[in-house]
């Protein structure tokens, strides 16, 4: 058992850390959701010079061949600045997913372009019916000689209007919630047939609905296997998920620590309100919520990387947990900052935001303990 | 960052195995199962036997306990081993408390005579800190010992003293002097419980054992060779301790050995058609118990990671206080639920074990056990005052 860095994890750490105080200061990050892409391209840009698009790929598709252990030092940094650029989306949901599954042809046309920072990618699983359940999949893809035909609706996909390709799930036989006959396809964001409706999601990151009316493909955007499509997307959200709580484990540590900061100067009743015992013990509360989160995000990321038999079960426990800090530290970061907690102006509003929506992102806490227990 | 045990720590492992397999004695075991309380012979005994294998006082430095140091992954596969096999927690006040004061801040004469003592379980010690006015607010404690030549006498009364009744030592915190910060005039004095004075008197609990008493002091008299470090540093020395004994405060192998007992028991407790473990209700606090469990079992391993690589334990071991002892209420109030109307009969302490049993054979310690372990969040500081601690130490409001 260890539960240190090694020398060059500490040295990714260090290059995050000092990227989010030295470049990624509030007004700049403020003045990039107002932006079309709501990221910023020279940032991507730096992200790839330093080789963080690549970390986790290997090394035969241009990567770094890295493990969870790094994707989860560099989200949890991020977290901590609320990086906006849409890292998850393409590197952890999508470009791994192509790492691990697709043909040769596939990574060399995509994860190129990915490490490169030229490439942006969303994932496209959830529908309007499917809540959380992954294998509940109605867009259809029919084998018409050598090309698919795909028919459809995708919701709420994450980084959609940013995305040059998507990887669609859709059902090549089965019914509508088996796990078997769902296929993965990688598809052109110009593909004919295509449309989008692009929007703001709350936590000001951006997405699309996605309707596809007789989308042709070529048989090669095929991804995995046909119909085995369903293990290669659950593997996929299960990285997403250790992703995300490291993520929100970042977040939580800048919100619990700038409302300790907050109550030593605020003073009411002639005296810093931090003073109040029934402040200190929320404000111990919430550093215990962070610190169990970041105690099950360690471990779940470690039996994830060991490929250990309880992994799935971990993971589940850790994303309950996550949802339910993330909830508590929100809420009471908020009310302890008062009517400026519910302020745009102050950045506890925004990461209450972005906590909250990672509450919802890939099952919340209910279908988590839901789905630990069936484990 | 990794969880994996090497080869060397499968082989300890399968080492503990083997040695509770020859050398757990079936007495003590067959108690132990039937969740009944152990006599003072069979604590003692049970801690000579992993004394003598030097698995006793695994926190002390080698020069002290003479066995050599385990690491960090030993003393995990060693505490998780012990508790699956449920064996007895190992009283904590002399080895645990009194000892480390000891080798820390004790003269050579006082190693002499204490250590070696502890080391094989000859002395049982107790520990007298709270009074009856002093509580949380520890360092408003009266009891005093006054100096008189080259003896200290002591006048007072210590309270909630745990298993005093078999004790042959206390050590305590007493006024050696009344001075305005109220910490500066408190030592650390270790006391012969067979001097004339001294009186114990017994506290029954809700549970309706007897566990804790009241201890009275009427002209004690001390050597003063017998106080342990400087004289008026006993409050930083009292802190220190709080900080001390970290490794196994949360209680967590023992957590997840009844966790698992729990889920056994309520998939045989039968609830219209199917079990109780069926009842989603039952089920959500099962899991959600056992996911916090996962939780402050990794904050501990991360705590003491970052000792054993030169970090300071510091205030964090609070919350590794507050999540077990709220775990450890928590399954015992599961246990209680679990057992509907059968957690209501009620046998006095010493009827307990006998063949009669109303309801399941393991019904008569569960409401016993709920009702004594209230004591968690209030004693060792209460939960109230680890998070005074946090506040403070952390997160420095």
């Amino acid at each position: 058992m260890d539960f240190t860095f090694n020398e060059e994890q500490t040295l990714i750490q260090g290059q995050v850390e000092q990227f989010i105080q030295r470049d990624y200061d509030w007004e700049s990050r403020q003045s990039l959701i107002l932006t079309d892409s709501g990221y910023s391209l020279d940032n991507w840009n730096t992200f790839a010079e330093l080789g963080w698009l690549g970390i986790s790929l290997s090394d035969d598709s241009g990567g770094f061949g890295g493990s969870s252990i790094d994707t989860m030092i560099l989200m949890e940094e991020f977290g901590k600045g609320l990086v906006l650029e849409p890292f998850l989306e393409t590197v952890v949901m999508c470009a791994e997913l192509i790492d691990k599954s697709g043909t040769l042809e596939q990574k060399k046309d995509v994860l190129t372009g990915v490490v490169e920072g030229k490439t942006q990618l969303a994932l496209a699983y959830a529908e309007p019916q499917s809540r959380f359940n992954l294998a509940d999949v109605m867009t259809e893809a029919k084998l018409e000689s050598d090309n698919f035909i795909l028919n459809g609706f995708k919701s709420v996909v994450m980084n959609g209007p940013n995305a040059n390709k998507f990887i669609i799930s859709a059902r090549t036989s089965g019914d509508q919630r088996d796990e078997s006959g769902i296929s993965l396809f990688l598809v052109d964001a110009e593909v004919s047939g295509l449309s989008s409706r692009d929007y703001q999601t709350v936590d000001n990151r951006r997405a699309s609905e996605l309707t596809l009316e007789s989308v042709v493909i070529p048989r090669s955007c095929l991804i995995g296997e046909l119909d085995e499509g369903f293990t290669v997307l659950d593997a996929a959200i299960d990285r997403s998920i250790l992703a995300i709580s490291a993520e929100a484990v970042g977040a939580m540590e800048v919100l619990y620590k700038t409302t300790v900061e907050y109550t030593k100067t605020r003073e009411q009743f002639g005296t810093p309100i931090g003073k109040f015992q029934v402040l200190q013990h929320r404000m111990v509360d919430m550093f215990m919520e962070y610190e169990q989160c970041k105690s099950l995000l360690y471990m779940a990321t470690m039996k994830h990387d060991e490929d250990s038999a309880d992994a799935k079960k971990a993971i589940s426990g850790l994303k309950y947990q996550v949802g339910n800090a993330s909830k508590f530290i929100g809420q009471q970061s908020v009310q302890l900052h008062g009517g400026m907690g519910v302020t745009d102006e102050l950045n506890v509003g925004h990461y209450f935001k972005r906590l909250t929506t990672i509450g919802t992102i890939f099952g919340n806490s209910d279908y988590h303990l839901k789905k630990y227990t069936s484990l | 960052m990794n969880l994996s045990f090497s080869k060397e720590d499968l082989d300890f492992k399968q080492e503990v195995v083997d040695f509770l397999d020859a050398n757990y004695p079936g007495d003590i075991k067959e108690r132990q199962d039937k969740r009944l309380p152990l006599d003072k012979e069979q604590n003692i005994r049970w801690q000579k036997i992993l004394s003598k294998k030097g698995w006793f006082a695994v926190n002390w430095p080698s020069e002290y306990s003479g066995s050599p140091e385990l690491s960090l992954t030993q003393k995990y596969i060693l505490q998780n081993v012990l508790a699956e096999y449920n064996t007895p927690v190992l009283l904590p006040f002399g080895v645990g408390m009194c000892a480390p004061v000891i080798f820390s801040f004790g003269t050579d004469k006082q190693k002499k005579q204490h250590l070696p003592a502890i080391l094989n379980s000859d002395v049982w010690w107790c520990q007298g800190y709270s009074e009856p006015g002093s509580g949380s607010d520890l360092a408003s404690l009266k009891t005093k010992a006054d100096k008189e030549g080259d003896s200290y006498i002591v006048n007072g009364c210590k309270t909630w003293t745990t298993l005093a009744q078999h004790a042959d030592w206390i050590f305590c915190l007493v006024r050696t002097e009344t001075t305005p910060i109220k910490q500066e005039g408190i030592s650390f004095l270790l006391i012969d419980m067979k001097t004339a004075g001294i009186e114990v008197k017994p506290i029954i609990t809700v549970d309706g054992s007897h566990e804790v008493n009241m201890v009275f002091f009427d002209n004690v008299k001390v050597p003063c060779e017998n106080i342990v470090g400087e004289v008026g540093q006993g409050w930083n020395i009292a802190k220190f301790l709080l900080m001390h004994e970290r490794s196994g405060i949360a209680g967590i192998s023992s957590l997840k050995r009844e966790l698992s007992r729990l889920r056994e028991l309520s998939a045989s407790t039968i609830v219209n058609e199917g079990t109780l473990l069926d009842e989603p209700a039952f089920r959500a606090k099962i899991e959600q118990t056992e996911i916090e469990l996962t939780a402050t079992e990794f904050t501990e391993l991360r705590t003491l990671s970052s000792m054993s690589s030169g970090g300071s334990p510091g205030a964090e071991a609070s919350i590794l206080k507050i999540k077990g002892t709220e775990l450890q209420q928590k399954l015992s109030e599961l246990f209680v639920e679990m057992l509907g109307y059968y957690a209501h009969p009620f046998f006095a302490e010493n009827e307990l074990g006998s063949n009669d049993s109303i309801g399941p054979e393991y019904a008569g310690s569960i409401m016993p056990h709920y009702l004594n372990y209230r004591k968690v969040s209030i004693y060792g500081g209460s939960n109230e005052i680890q998070r005074n601690v946090i506040s403070k130490a952390i997160l420095g409001l």
